[in-house]
């Protein structure tokens, strides 16, 4: 278990892989719903360390990427204004629109401006009574509320020459849409601790009894998503589907009750465009139409964009856990952080961003094999230290695929793309794990009370 | 984006009417607003993102994470320049 070394608390990362491996007998798939867990979730190997059995299907975590293009093409639009100053956090400069980027906006002369939080672009126009400036409000619940707080601000300041281009996206609609899909094959997910943390959990039971999957609230670092992990699968295999938070040293059940009360105030819900996937019913925010003064669609009258989305681009199939990111023809080749099709290669949160730093090319457990793709691996020269051990551990060349360990009395059914196509850079981990979920079995490992739970 | 950052809360004053707080980053100092989580104190750790405190968090925790996210280099994504950052990925 090399990956486990490097953790923050080796033998806990230990006993907790051991308990899943112990647990499961039976194929599953959990989607993994926060764009940082996927991260942490290929910087460490986490799902090279699970069972064959258990599949991480990413979800559309990522607010940068589901982004819709109309919408980045309006902040293009409205950052070339020269009375505009243009303010947006630095994950959204290089999200490509349909022709160019905010980077380059910039070097054709739009003052566009990067800002630490949304209070930062309404100090700047205070300080530019003679400008626009504009805010660029995208993300999910728990980036909403600033925004709102800005808003709210404004009003109360009277600052006149401040808006925001808003475009919010909400969870529990996504994972509805999801699990509606015909070709959903989630069966559990791990819900994004810092949205919940806002929002708490009240928005789930519902979720969890219609569609009769286990809602895990997980943290990202990388022993809670393997405690969500275990959480997930242990409801699973007992058939249960009910709401368990194992982030609840963040999330309390209410969330921030003050934060709430300002989105009801300032937002309203609105059907939302998701980029890749198309309209979510009831998916987004909006200003309420009370405060349209500070809509900078409103101001500047940005309608009729025609939009261009590169055809070769799959990043809607790979935001709904339809692809793995590899597995799409323009990976590493026409597409890559230096020349992004799609917003998931660009954004630091992106899944196909973290495909092609740790170079997993041949997915997780239940990806494809790494030995063809591998060859064409881009030397994508990640940089630190910890980038390139995990790198180095994660692209490998061909190898004996490995048995299914943690049931070896009965072959796992293969679902698609569950068991029946093991990680091949997976196997000295699994061999150990073999043992791993004997010892466990017989030791009768309890995590209760761990620092972790 | 989405990801928060846990800090140390050093020092809490009023700005235009509003609750602001100097927070510690493992050493990076920003002004927060802590209107949503309105009675924190100098000393309290919380979960900050986008310039606003939205949950407590207890020391042990935020110190471990802080710890993670400078090893992974998240600290410099989140304060450093990200002019610089764009450059760079752009000319690679």
């Amino acid at each position: 278990m090399k990956y486990i070394d490097e953790f923050q608390d080796p033998e806990l990362a230990r006993r907790l892989v051991e308990d899943i491996h112990a647990t499961v007998t039976r194929p599953w798939a959990l989607m993994e719903v926060c764009g940082g867990q996927t991260h942490s979730i290929i910087r460490h190997g986490i799902d090279q360390l699970l069972p064959g059995e258990v599949e991480l299907i990413h979800g559309p975590g990522c607010p940068v990427c589901v982004t819709p293009l109309e919408v980045i093409d309006k902040a293009l639009e409205i950052a070339s204004r020269p009375e505009v100053i243009f303010c947006s956090y630095g994950d959204m400069l290089r999200v490509p629109g349909s022709g160019r980027d905010l980077f380059q906006v910039r070097g054709e002369g739009g003052d566009v401006r990067v800002v630490y939080s949304p209070l930062d672009a309404l100090r700047l126009a205070q300080d530019n009574p003679g400008r626009e400036v504009v805010f660029f409000g995208i993300g999910f619940e728990t980036t909403a509320p600033p925004n709102a707080m800005t808003v709210h601000q404004a009003r109360k300041l009277g600052i006149r020459n401040f808006s925001m281009l808003v475009s919010h996206v909400r969870v529990p609609p996504a994972i509805e849409a999801i699990m509606r899909s015909e070709s959903c094959r989630v069966q559990g997910f791990l819900a994004a601790g810092h949205v919940c943390s806002v929002m708490g959990t009240g928005e789930y039971p519902a979720l969890a009894e219609r569609f009769g999957v286990p809602i895990v609230v997980t943290g990202f670092e990388p022993l809670d998503v393997l405690e969500g992990v275990r959480r997930a699968v242990r409801q699973l295999e007992r058939d249960e589907h009910t709401v368990d938070n194992a982030y609840a040293r963040v999330v309390p059940p209410e969330g921030n009750p003050a934060a709430k009360a300002m989105l009801a105030d300032i937002f309203e819900v609105t059907d939302r465009s998701w980029r890749g996937i198309g309209v979510i019913p009831g998916s987004g925010w909006r200003l309420a139409a009370r405060y349209r003064e500070f809509d900078a669609e409103h101001r500047f009258q940005v309608s009729g964009i025609d939009t261009r989305e590169p055809a070769e681009c799959r990043s809607g199939e790979v935001l709904q856990g339809l692809l793995k990111p590899h597995e799409c023809e323009a990976f590493g080749t026409v597409c890559t952080p230096r020349t992004p099709l799609g917003a998931t290669m660009v954004s630091s949160e992106g899944a196909c961003a973290a495909y092609y730093l740790y170079r997993r090319l041949g997915g997780g457990a239940g990806g494809t094999n790494a030995a063809s793709a591998g060859a064409n691996s881009p030397a994508s020269g990640p940089g630190s230290k910890r980038e390139r051990d995990s790198a180095h551990t994660a692209v490998s060349g061909p190898r004996r695929v490995p048995e299914p360990v943690s049931a070896p009395e009965s072959a796992p059914e293969s679902g698609p793309g569950q068991g029946a196509e093991p990680d091949p850079a997976a196997e000295p981990e699994h061999a150990e794990h073999a043992e791993a979920a004997e010892r466990a079995e017989s030791a009768s490992v309890s995590l209760e009370g761990s620092p972790v739970v | 984006m989405c990801l928060a950052v846990p800090g140390k809360v050093l020092e809490i004053k009023e700005r235009d009417g509003t609750r602001m707080a100097t927070v510690d980053f493992g050493g990076v100092a920003k002004e927060v607003c802590c209107e949503y989580l309105p009675d924190l104190r100098p000393g309290e750790y919380a979960i900050v993102h986008v310039g606003f405190a939205l949950q407590r968090l207890d020391e042990e925790s935020a110190r471990q994470t802080l710890a993670l996210f400078e090893e992974l280099g998240l600290l410099e994504e989140e304060f450093g320049d990200p002019w610089e950052s764009a450059a760079k990925e752009a000319a690679k």
